[in-house]
């Protein structure tokens, strides 16, 4: 039989069919550390949101690429889908015109990889988020 | 912007543990400890890479 501390220690479990997990997942993807602040967790979506952001901010800075979907290259894609892991930054600097420049130095190189890191990182984030929500991870 | 090399690799590790060591640990103190590792091991290991590159070459 479980005691009240037992009971108190256990992670919230969210009602069944609820969207909310869903909405922190998309939350946490589309903005950088906004799956944790939902969670109440504020401390560690700053950290998080200040990492992945000034991250994606030295990547564009450096002269890093920002992949397009249509360039029949598969590298390219696989370019793209790691990109479209940082969410709204990604969407705001592609249609902004950011990282349109060909990478011709060793400089800028890094930069195309500082933002196909950010995505990935940024995914990592959002499905961490995720599983609090869902009490696999305690809170 | 420019940076060299060794500032982009410490750039890069610091920002990976500190997502690391948020999202693989659940305790604060465990979490700290796991970014600290990671950000170590990267440098380290690209480190070690880097003079086995030269190795390789001379």
């Amino acid at each position: 039989m479980a005691t009240k501390a037992d009971t108190a220690a256990l992670p919230a479990e969210p009602a069944a069919g609820s969207t909310f997990p869903l909405l922190v997942l998309i939350a946490g993807w589309l903005i950088p550390g906004a799956g944790h602040l939902i969670l109440g967790k504020w401390v560690r979506a700053l950290l998080l949101a200040a990492a992945i952001l000034a991250m994606f901010i030295i990547g564009v800075a450096l002269g890093g690429k920002l992949y397009s979907p249509n360039t029949g290259e598969p590298l390219d894609i696989l370019g793209f889908l790691g990109d479209l892991g940082a969410g709204l930054p990604f969407i705001i600097g592609r249609f902004s015109g950011l990282g349109q420049a060909p990478v011709l130095t060793a400089v800028a190189d890094y930069g195309t990889k500082f933002i196909s890191i950010v995505g990935l990182l940024n995914i990592v984030a959002a499905i961490d988020a995720h599983s609090i929500a869902i009490g696999r991870k305690p809170a | 912007m420019t940076l060299s090399h060794f500032s982009a690799v410490l750039i890069c590790a610091a920002c990976i543990g500190i997502v690391f060591g948020i999202t693989q640990r659940a305790e604060p103190k465990m979490m700290i400890r796991f970014g600290a590792y990671t950000f170590v091991v990267l440098v380290a290991v690209t480190i070690a890479a880097s003079w086995g590159m030269w190795l390789i070459k001379h």
